[in-house]
Formats: C-alpha cells, sequence, structure tokens
C-alpha cells in the first residue's frame, strides 16, 4: 500500500473513532482518548530515533514540554491564535533545539547519547521554571474556549480532533520513511554506524534529520497541552510519565515498525486510564514498569515482533 | 597516466604508537595490488586511512586525482572507493539482500547517473549474491550466516557499491581451497570489468596468483614493492616473516 492510500485509511479509522465519540457525547471519554492518542503521536515519534536509528532519547520532556510552553508564550502574546497555528510553531521550536541538540550530541553514541538527552530535559526545566514570563514555577493559567471552534461542542472534542490529526501524520511520516530510502539508512546507522558510513550512508545528516522529525512531532503532542490541563506548571509539562511512557509503549509495542507505538500506546495507556479510574492513580505509573520489564526480559521486539517471528 | 590512487607520505600514529610511517604507494587504475605483511603491521590502518574511518595525521592521499583530505568515509564511498571489513560487520537486522540494498542506495543511486530504482534493485541485489553463491538465503538475517558466508556477504556489499577501486580485506581468511578458488575468480572477473584490486590477504597461494604487483608493510613501513616474484625473494621480506 502506498503512502496516500494508506493516509487515507487512518483518516477513515480516525473519522469513524471521531464519530463514535461524537455520538456516545461522553466528555470523560474524549479527555481518556486524547492521552492515549497523544502517546501514539509521542511513542512514534521516539521510534523514529530510538527505535529506527538505534539512538536512545531520554530527554522527551524537554521537547515535548517546549511545544506546551511555546503554546503558552503564544497565549500570552496573541490569545486568538487557532491551535492549529500554535501546534506548527511548537513542532518547529522543538525540532530546532532538536536539530541543535543533535548537532552536539549525535557524536556520542549509546549510553553517553542517553545521558546528554537527559541533561537537555533538566536544561530546558531549568530554564522554564525561572521564566517569569510563562509562569516560571507557579505555573500559568490557559483559559479554554467553552465551545469547540468549527464543529462546536465541548472544546475538548476540538483537542482530541486535532490529536487524531497529527496522530495521522505522524503514523504516515513513521510508516513512509519504513518504506523509504532514509528507512534502510536509519536501520543502517542502528545497526552499524561504521559499515553504513562504509556503504555511502552520510550518517550524521541522517542522525539529524531523524532528531528534527523525532523533536518536531514530540512539540506539536506538547503544543495542545495548556489547553488540555488549562493550568500548566514545570512539574506537571516535564512530569516523567510521559518519558516512561513514550520509551515504554514502543519497546512493549514493537520498535521496528509503525504499528508497535500504536499498539503499545492503546494497551498500556488504555489499561493505565482503567486502573486510574478503578483503583488509583498512582497505580498507573506502575503499569508501564511492570509491563516495560516483562517485555524486555520475554519479548525484547515487543508485540509487533512475537506476530512477526510467529509468520516467518 | 595519473595514478588512481596516490598515497604520499601518509602517517598515523596512536599516542605514541607509530602505526604507519611515510607510506608511498601509487596504484594504477585497472591494477591488482597484492598487500601482504605480518600482523599488527599496520595494512588495515591503511585502508582505514584511505577509507575515511580513520583520520592520517600526516602525508596525502588523492584518489582520481583529488585529494581525500577531509572527505567522510561516506563521501569517499560515493566517490568510489569501497571495503570489506576484515571482521564480518553486516546490518543485523535486516536481510541479505536487504544489506545490498544499503549501498545501492546511498552510494551508486547518490552518483546521480546509472540511479537503480524499485524491480531494478531487487534484481541487482539478486544477482550480486548470486556471485558470491549466497543466493539461497537473499531473505536470511546475517546471523543465520557461517563466518564464512558472512565474509562473502562483506564482499557482495563492496562490490555493490560499484566502486573503481575495492579493497579485500581478508575476504578469504577461512575458506576451502575450493570457495578461495570462486572468490578469486570473482575478483579477477570485476578486475576484469575495470574495478581495480587491493588484495590484503595471508593466504600467499592467493596473493601470488592474484596479483600483478605486491607492496609489503612491516611495523608501520613499506619494505618492498614491486613484481610479486621478486618480492617474496627480498632479503627483507624474508627476514621480516621468517626471523634472521
Amino acid at each position: 500500500m502506498g503512502s496516500v492510500p494508506f493516509a487515507l485509511a487512518l483518516v477513515c479509522v480516525a473519522a469513524a473513532l471521531f464519530a463514535v465519540g461524537r455520538w456516545l457525547n461522553i466528555s470523560y471519554a474524549f479527555f481518556a482518548a486524547y492521552v492515549v492518542v497523544q502517546y501514539i503521536v509521542l511513542g512514534t515519534a521516539w521510534n523514529i530515533l530510538g527505535g529506527y536509528t538505534g539512538y536512545v532519547n531520554f530527554g522527551i520532556t524537554a521537547f515535548f514540554a517546549l511545544g506546551a510552553y511555546s503554546s503558552v508564550v503564544l497565549y500570552k502574546l496573541v490569545p486568538s491564535l487557532p491551535l492549529p497555528i500554535m501546534m506548527v510553531v511548537g513542532g518547529i521550536v522543538a525540532g530546532l533545539v532538536g536539530l541543535g541538540t543533535g548537532y552536539l550530541t549525535l557524536r556520542l553514541r549509546g549510553v553517553f547519547f542517553s545521558i546528554a538527552t537527559l541533561a537537555l530535559a533538566v536544561v530546558v526545566q531549568t530554564l522554564i521554571t525561572n521564566w517569569d514570563f510563562v509562569g516560571g514555577a507557579r505555573g500559568a493559567y490557559v483559559l479554554r474556549p467553552r465551545v469547540a471552534p468549527l464543529i462546536g461542542g465541548d472544546y475538548i472534542q476540538y483537542l482530541f480532533l486535532l490529536m487524531l490529526g497529527l496522530c495521522v501524520i505522524a503514523l504516515t511520516t513513521a510508516r513512509a520513511i519504513e518504506h523509504s530510502a532514509l528507512g534502510y539508512g536509519f536501520a543502517a546507522i542502528r545497526d552499524d554506524e561504521g559499515a553504513a558510513e562504509a556503504s555511502g550512508v552520510p550518517t550524521l545528516r541522517l542522525k539529524l534529520i531523524a532528531t528534527v522529525l523525532s523533536g518536531g512531532f514530540m512539540g506539536m503532542a506538547g503544543a495542545p497541552l495548556p489547553y488540555y490541563v488549562t493550568y500548566l506548571d514545570p512539574s506537571s509539562g516535564f512530569s516523567l510519565n510521559y518519558a516512561v511512557n513514550a520509551i515504554a509503549m514502543p519497546l512493549i509495542g514493537g520498535t521496528s515498525s509503525w504499528l508497535g507505538p500504536v499498539v503499545g500506546a492503546v494497551l498500556v495507556g488504555g489499561l493505565q486510564e482503567y486502573i486510574r479510574v478503578t483503583i488509583s492513580s498512582a497505580v498507573n505509573v506502575l503499569v508501564a514498569g511492570v509491563l516495560l520489564v516483562v517485555f524486555v526480559v520475554l519479548a525484547p521486539e515487543g508485540i509487533v515482533g512475537l506476530f512477526r517471528r510467529r509468520r516467518r | 597516466m595519473t595514478p588512481l590512487l596516490q598515497i604520499s607520505g601518509l602517517g598515523k600514529r596512536f599516542g605514541g604508537f607509530t602505526a604507519l610511517q611515510a607510506i608511498d604507494l601509487d596504484v594504477q587504475e585497472g591494477e591488482r595490488l597484492g598487500l601482504i605483511g605480518p600482523n599488527g603491521s599496520g595494512k588495515s590502518t591503511l585502508v582505514n586511512c584511505i577509507c575515511g574511518t580513520l583520520r592520517h595525521d600526516l602525508g596525502s592521499v588523492r584518489f582520481g586525482g583529488k585529494p581525500l583530505d577531509g572527505l567522510a568515509a561516506h563521501q569517499r564511498t560515493r566517490g568510489g572507493l569501497a571495503r570489506s571489513f576484515q571482521l564480518p560487520r553486516p546490518f543485523g537486522t535486516l536481510s541479505l539482500a536487504e544489506n545490498l540494498r544499503i549501498p545501492i542506495l546511498y552510494a551508486v543511486n547518490a552518483r546521480g547517473e546509472g540511479g537503480l530504482a524499485g524491480p531494478a534493485i531487487d534484481a541487482r541485489c539478486r544477482d550480486l549474491l548470486a556471485e558470491v553463491g549466497l543466493a539461497d538465503k537473499a531473505h536470511r538475517l546475517p546471523r543465520d550466516l557461517t563466518q564464512i558466508e558472512m565474509r562473502k556477504l562483506e564482499l557482495a556489499r563492496a562490490m555493490a557499491a560499484q566502486p573503481k577501486l575495492l579493497f579485500a580485506d581478508e575476504v578469504m581468511a577461512g575458506l576451502s581451497h575450493a570457495e578461495i578458488d570462486e572468490i578469486i575468480a570473482l575478483l579477477f572477473r570485476l578486475n576484469g570489468q575495470g574495478v581495480t584490486v587491493i588484495m590484503i590477504e595471508h593466504i600467499m597461494r592467493a596473493v601470488m596468483q592474484f596479483s600483478q604487483r605486491l607492496a609489503v608493510l612491516v611495523a608501520g613501513r613499506k619494505i618492498a614493492d614491486g613484481k610479486p616474484a621478486d618480492v617474496v625473494r627480498d632479503a627483507e621480506v624474508v627476514r621480516a616473516y621468517l626471523g634472521e
């Protein structure tokens, strides 16, 4: 299947999901589904760098929160700016930071790269916490319009629709990469960077493409966050949950294909939401941790990998 | 005629250890050069410096008349240099056919003219695997191969880049008599198509049969360079290999 039919199929699935939501008309369903779809985007974004090229990024919150806080800045400057534009700006900001950090850190390999990205998250969090314009440590309030623009109904429906749209774009991009020369180049880098260079792969340029795409999608996923939570402070924007989930979900689902992060996010995100409601909101973090350990030990290729192996 | 590869005064140090010292070597287009030397004499370091995996400290390397200094390894590969790795370094998660697809996509197609697309790439991968006798394993992963098959895959991957100059770094180690003959025949065929081949090898039978010229490295210096039959009788070479 080509990229265009694939994108159309995804749009159909997304439209069907949204139609079911509208028909049910339960606010909570939209709130819960938004989180799951947001994690599909985050997991897919992480997977472009972590799964395809093998560079494990621990600094997810840096990119995610940069998207969220660029929305806060834009909201303070131009409150009437449409959210899709904020998402694009958030994506550009995070993508540029991705380019910069990529250029500085991609000479590091393996665990050293991961530590550098972790440091990035700490640096960005410190900067934001000390930036008074966006509320600093106190946090910032964002007033959400009561009614959704264009589609009417609850504003959360609009947020969910935007996140669904972003998800379609992210998944189409990820799948297009897999089937392109870029995807083969990424795989070569993941398997053996020296041999990739010797085969003509411009490794640095490809890794920069991966960091920009990965960071950009994380930023775009973070941009609607201030409108979702209405009150954003550094400890929630930089919450460890985002980082843990964005890594755990692709690993549990399988890092080798676009489907992995989807399966992981739906499974883990759904389970977390279920447990948050039925047992406790504190236990839900445990879910990702336990599942991650189980999968890393028993099925390192994730759920998608398990099915692939059976088929071979 | 300008030589295809011109190395002059090449030097490389690792800390206090001099790995290569004042190496001068010219290789003409279409030539078959054998490069021998005891273990640790700097053969692979020389290949690494020419191919851009390592940066040399002194001297210069020119390929096709143009200096290679400052070019990254992938640019040199696109320029027509290809190498096999002494210890096979396959792309572990890709099938054999996909392993060969990488240099086709990134070296051959990056050159502009004569790029391949779609089914032509698949066909080329199949042909290359058939040439090294791995056609029936095209869709297997490298981990299913024996060490010897991996060496063949290394060679096929280097050939897939359609180089002007090929470094065959110990591709025959561990191969049987018949397999060595196969690889020699393959390298002769490549050479017949106009590819310059530098063979780095410990198996003297293969080197003597293949090379038009033989260069000997000992402890980072080139101590002999000439007709194979003369070089192996050279007193200094004999001393390096057999001792006083």
